[in-house]
């Protein structure tokens, strides 16, 4: 093995790099330069984001451990994009007095989760996958708990650490049980060797519960709400865009690689959830008044609609799966920026507390209604694309219940996003909120945002290039 | 005479439900946790088993098994880390009185 086949994790080395860099800023730097770390942590997390779009060799390292192809390439790339985009709207927040000494840290654990994220993604065996998970979940439950003054961050905090606790054990029951039927944990020696015995389905029920957990699946959604409110709100965002989208990613790349001879039990156990997740989702955020618990029912309504690709098989499914996770990193984050703005101050998380805020607030306005619009999925902005082609996948499979299901259940996601909009637009309000100026970071994070949603609905050639990379898988 | 290999996944299956049980009906957070030590404690029994009566020739399973142990601690380390400052909050342990975030 030579020094250029490290190469082919040039992402991880990146982000270890660019954690190196942060502990030495934090060492290096005064007490009265610390703030100067945030510009500096985004500048290199961007040169990291943009270095991880060049061409990048492919292959295997580790006798396997490892594996990257130019799929897995580009899912590290749009989870890059979302951190990017959620550091940028941290700074304002990093600003405060009571964080100003932690800035470096904060960088330290999210570019940390981020790298076991990635290692997940890359795994070729059992044990780098729950390697990667747990580097994932352990610094993202101290993130949670990062506002240590606050009840709220604290009680959030040991909810996701306990809830990821007991996930993984699931997760692990599951791969003992593959293990004992199989004999390896790599996952190119497993795949021949599942035949669908009773022990190898019973692992698989175990290992998809836990990632469930992760993906928020109803029944096992019950920590999100609280979470997710509890959080702070860059935090929150990171949760629901950036973790959720990469434990889908394995999700499918192990469904229809490992676990593809389960693929009977996997579809039945997809397309129960899937409605479950759907409906549950919906029908619980309609009576949400805090927009951070709002957003997290709504994103766990997300995950039943993509899961319509998952079922959809490879191919389209895929597709349409990374495609319109790509979407929702966009429409999502674009959401969350601007309650992050309010929020930070104001202090205002509530839906009537919204009222009248196009008056005082346009622009700030205009953007939480395009995110909305895409999340809803209303034609000019991508997310309608993103749900059509979920919706293609699974009718193209002959499931047409499920499909009229989704529908239904996007209809009456319209119904509550468009609360939202209407209390900014048309009701009145005593009190507005007062105007707002948010600063650079956060602005150059939101005109990203509003691009995303526009553009990637448009240009074709980003469908047309995930679908050819998605038939190489 | 060597004990069965059925008595000890006999043995990881209690412990492994035995675990999620405690993990669901116990109020105190650290009885939460350790439920969640006897969950990853069944994995361990399982792997080691399987390794050492199927596949006697190999290693993965007890490689499998050092990594868990590891990465439990480290586990262990932030929740504890997470209740203590709960506990300085809300000078409890009790999941039934951590609740400002139930609506």
């Amino acid at each position: 093995m030579n020094i250029e086949s490290f190469l082919i994790m040039r992402h991880e080395l990146m982000l270890t790099l660019a954690a190196v860099l942060m502990l030495i800023a934090e060492l290096s730097f005064g007490k009265s330069e610390k703030s100067r770390i945030i510009p500096l942590a985004i500048f290199i997390f961007g040169a990291v984001t943009a270095v991880g779009f060049l061409p990048a060799p492919t292959g295997s390292l580790f006798g396997g451990m490892y594996q990257t192809s130019a799929l897995i390439i580009l899912m590290k790339n749009i989870l890059n994009l979302g951190v990017f985009i959620v550091c940028l709207q941290s700074a304002s927040w990093l600003k405060l007095p009571v964080n100003q000494d932690k800035g470096s840290e904060y960088f330290l654990l999210m570019i940390s989760t981020l790298i076991g994220m990635n290692f997940m993604i890359s795994a070729g065996d059992f044990l780098m996958f729950y390697l990667g998970l747990e580097l994932a979940t352990i610094p993202l439950t101290a993130l949670a708990a990062y506002e240590t003054y606050k009840m709220k961050s604290a009680e959030s905090g040991i909810k996701l650490i306990l809830s990821a606790s007991l996930s993984s054990g699931i997760t692990l029951f599951g791969i003992s049980m593959i293990y004992g039927t199989t004999g390896s944990i790599y996952f190119n020696e497993v795949a021949p060797l599942i035949t669908g015995d009773n022990l190898q389905v019973l692992g698989f029920l175990f290992f998809f519960t836990g990632l469930a957990f992760k993906i928020s699946i109803v029944p096992f959604h019950l920590w999100t709400a609280d979470v997710y409110e509890g959080a702070p709100v860059n935090i929150t965002s990171y949760l629901s865009v950036v973790s959720k989208a990469a434990a889908l990613f394995i999700l499918i790349i192990l469904m229809f690689t490992v676990f593809n001879a389960l693929e009977v039990v996997a579809t039945k156990v997809v397309y129960v959830t899937a409605i479950l997740t759907m409906t549950v989702g919906n029908l619980f955020a309609i009576r949400q008044q805090n927009l951070k618990r709002f957003l997290a029912f709504s994103s766990i309504a997300q995950a039943g609609f993509i899961f319509l690709g998952v079922i959809g098989g490879p191919g389209l499914g895929i597709t349409s799966v990374i495609y319109f996770i790509l979407i929702y990193v966009f429409s999502n984050l674009g959401a969350f920026g601007v309650i992050a703005v309010i929020s930070g101050k104001t202090g205002k998380e509530n839906i009537p507390d919204y009222n009248g805020l196009y008056l005082t607030n346009p622009k700030l306005s205009l953007v939480m209604m395009l995110s909305l619009f895409s999340l809803a999925g209303i034609p000019p902005v991508a997310g309608f694309f993103g749900k059509f082609f979920l919706f293609a996948a699974a009718a193209q499979q002959g499931y047409y219940i499920l499909v009229l299901i989704a529908v239904a259940n996007a209809v009456i996601s319209l119904y509550y996003y468009l609360l939202v909009v209407k209390a900014m637009f048309i009701n009145k309000s005593e009190q507005p909120i007062e105007p707002i100026h948010s600063d650079g970071f956060a602005r150059v994070g939101m005109v990203l945002c509003v691009l995303g949603m526009v553009v990637i609905g448009f240009a074709s050639i980003i469908f047309d290039y995930i679908e050819t990379l998605s038939r190489q898988l | 005479m060597s004990i069965p290999f059925t008595h000890f996944l006999v043995l990881s299956t209690l412990l492994f439900f035995i675990g999620i049980y405690g993990f669901l009906t116990r109020k105190n957070l650290i009885t939460m946790l350790m439920s969640a030590e006897l969950i990853l404690n069944a994995v361990n029994i399982n792997f080691v088993v399987f390794n050492k009566y199927l596949y006697p020739d190999q290693l993965h399973g007890h490689f499998f098994t050092l990594f868990i142990i590891g990465i439990a601690a480290a586990e262990a380390a932030v929740a504890i880390a997470i209740i203590i400052n709960l506990y300085r909050n809300f000078s409890t342990m009790d999941v039934e009185e951590i609740d400002q975030l139930k609506h």
